[in-house]
């Protein structure tokens, strides 16, 4: 990615020598986990291992937090996540609320979309942030986490796969060093050394259309909201995105020719008359731009022995959709806790599997999602832009019209089918199914405080914990299981009955949730034995 | 099958007349965005997505075997 950026990089951090870098042959540092690449996904995994006990080497080969913007729309589920690390408050109030996208044709809007219309959330469906204050505030976070040792300006360099873990060379300005790991993670992005290191294709599709990106600096008015144009005035026969981030930062995607020549289109004396048209004055100056040409591809496979890939560096989409880092983050969630089980030997080793049987469906749902995004933006052939204008001009009088223009469809949590889910043997005419994440809701607690479930969840240990919807006496929960009840005698109190009403409750209901908060089982009544098989089957243990 | 294939028109006639003559004086580019809008229109109506894979399978093998005859005569 090429930048012509005025923005500074906002943490600079030093390297430090390690003593693991006096040691050598026989004597090298065993280390159980060393995550490799301190993005996002990277600091987060960090994070959230260390949060459960676990003692994390993570290595950064650059010694600051990356300039521009690059990743901006984070959503509700990666919010949720980052309350459990800790961090989310300071995300939310840095970052741009929204909900609203509005999508126009030419001059004339087509339709606007709300993607959380209703209340009783925590949080809200995005937030817009730049990636670097994102990864500044986990970066604090990893310094108030003694179990976390980051080491910044070190690049590894060499890989050697063992069946009891991996040797890493690691290089430093000190001149390289080895370490062993029981596991390694490879969060080091779309470029990623460790998937060329054990060897992996990263195959998919390359779209022809170039895609000019600039966040620009500018005092206005515009409301804070997701605007997307088909054949806008200003760009006409192109599409054109303006989104707003914190700090009078405006995101801005235009979509250009496939044969623009990109060292020209991004020099800023060609990208301002762009701008000006579109914004219809000349007072903005400019943070980043970056020409894209688009890939959506993954690894086939995201477990390479005791290397396991997580973020861009298994899997990359178009950005219409905002389901790059947010995929990752729910990368890293899906794999912490099965790492730390699996490191502890709670469970055996093939609960790792199940990370890559959710989390690779996962990529092949959000590359069909952004693919068929981007090609709705740029159609391949005569016919698809025949057809795509068809949709257009019937969006105008017909809602069926309108829900077929896809200008990005945002992304939403993943249901998993699972190994680790018990099918359900209820009847059930709501509520999320097994494979699905924990819907939010506003709770009272016993003496008047009101509180989310998602809140609960995490008060509870963000463990496996059952979310049961009180009828008598408490069912007695397995040891190390968190307990959640609503309702009943001494639970917290569903005063607007929105509980109830999102996990189709009736008195007895039960749901038994992985520690990422996912539904690994429900029951009407739930039963000792019943629960034991519910837990044992998300544990990886049957 | 979920697609109908039995004549559902009572005067197919009628039917057929009416999509021909809502073609008559375009132009070619103009003929193929006005099927665009109308098969977008027809699927939505139709509301099925088995019955439009069918619908589309159909259409396709059809276009197939004329492509074969076609080889066939010049052979």
């Amino acid at each position: 990615m090429a930048h012509a950026n005025t923005a500074q990089a906002k943490t600079q951090f030093g390297y430090r020598r390690h003593p693991d870098q006096e040691r050598s042959g026989a004597n090298v540092a065993e280390h159980p986990v060393v995550v490799v690449g301190g993005g996002p996904v990277g600091l987060s995994l960090a994070i959230d291992l260390a949060q459960r006990g676990q003692r994390v080497v993570l290595l950064d080969d650059a010694d600051r937090i990356g300039e521009g913007s690059r990743a901006i729309c984070f959503s509700k589920r990666s919010l949720e996540f980052w309350d459990r690390l800790g961090v989310g408050d300071r995300m939310v109030e840095k970052g741009v609320v929204w909900s609203v996208g509005k999508i126009f044709h030419g001059a004339s809007q087509l339709y606007q979309f709300n993607l959380l219309p209703e209340q009783g959330h925590k949080r809200p469906a995005f937030i817009n942030l730049q990636q670097f204050y994102a990864e500044a505030y986990l970066v604090d976070r990893v310094g108030q986490l003694p179990e976390i040792d980051l080491r910044w300006r070190n690049k590894v360099i060499a890989l050697e796969s063992r069946n009891d873990g991996v040797a890493l060379t690691i290089a430093t300005p000190d001149g390289p060093y080895q370490v062993h790991a029981t596991f390694v993670v490879a969060c080091d992005g779309a470029r990623s050394s460790l998937r060329q290191m054990v060897g992996a294709e990263f195959a998919g599709q390359v779209f022809e259309d170039q895609f000019l990106i600039a966040d620009v600096k500018m005092t206005a008015a515009f409301p804070t909201e997701r605007w997307f144009w088909f054949d806008p005035p200003f760009h006409a026969g192109r599409s054109a995105l303006l989104h707003k981030q914190p700090d009078d930062i405006w995101r801005i995607d235009l979509q250009l020719n496939p044969d623009a020549d990109p060292v020209a289109e991004k020099q800023p004396e060609n990208v301002r008359p762009r701008i000006e048209r579109m914004l219809g004055h000349d007072k903005f100056e400019f943070e980043w731009i970056s020409l894209y040409k688009f890939q959506c591809r993954r690894m086939a496979k995201f477990i390479h022995g005791r290397v396991i890939f997580a973020g861009d560096s298994a899997h990359q989409v178009s950005p219409f959709g905002a389901r790059g880092a947010n995929s990752g983050l729910e990368d890293a969630e899906n794999l912490a806790w099965k790492l730390d089980r699996v490191l502890r030997r709670l469970s055996p080793e093939g609960l790792l599997e199940s990370y890559h049987i959710e989390r690779s469906a996962a990529a092949d749902e959000n590359i069909r999602e952004s693919t068929r995004s981007t090609d709705f933006m740029a159609p391949a052939t005569k016919q698809e832009a025949r057809l795509r204008q068809a949709v257009l001009s019937l969006a105008k009088d017909t809602e069926f019209g309108k829900r077929m223009v896809n200008g990005g469809r945002l992304s939403v949590p993943s249901v998993y089918d699972t190994p680790l889910s018990s099918s359900d043997r209820d009847d059930w005419r709501g509520g999320p199914r097994p494979g699905a994440s924990m819907p939010d809701a506003p709770v009272t607690q016993q003496g008047g405080g009101s509180t989310y479930l998602t809140d609960v969840f995490i008060r509870q240990g963000t463990r496996f914990t059952l979310l049961e919807f009180g009828n008598g006496a408490a069912v007695d929960v397995p040891d190390g299981v968190g307990s959640i009840r609503v309702g009943g005698e001494g639970g917290l109190v569903d005063a607007q009955g929105l509980a109830g009403k999102r996990y189709d409750a009736e008195p007895g209901t039960a749901y038994l949730l992985r520690p990422d908060g996912y539904v690994a089982a429900r029951f009407r009544n739930a039963a000792r034995p019943e629960l034991d098989a519910a837990l044992a089957r998300a544990a990886g243990l049957n | 099958m979920v697609l109908s294939t039995s004549s559902n028109f009572a005067k197919p006639d009628d039917a057929f007349r009416a999509i021909v003559e809502a073609h008559r004086g375009l132009t070619e580019a103009q003929s193929a965005d006005l099927d665009a809008a109308l098969v977008l229109v027809l699927a939505n109506h139709i509301g099925d997505l088995d019955v439009l894979r069918e619908a589309i399978a159909l259409a396709k093998r059809r276009m197939l075997d004329a492509s074969q005859q076609q080889q066939q005569q010049q052979q």
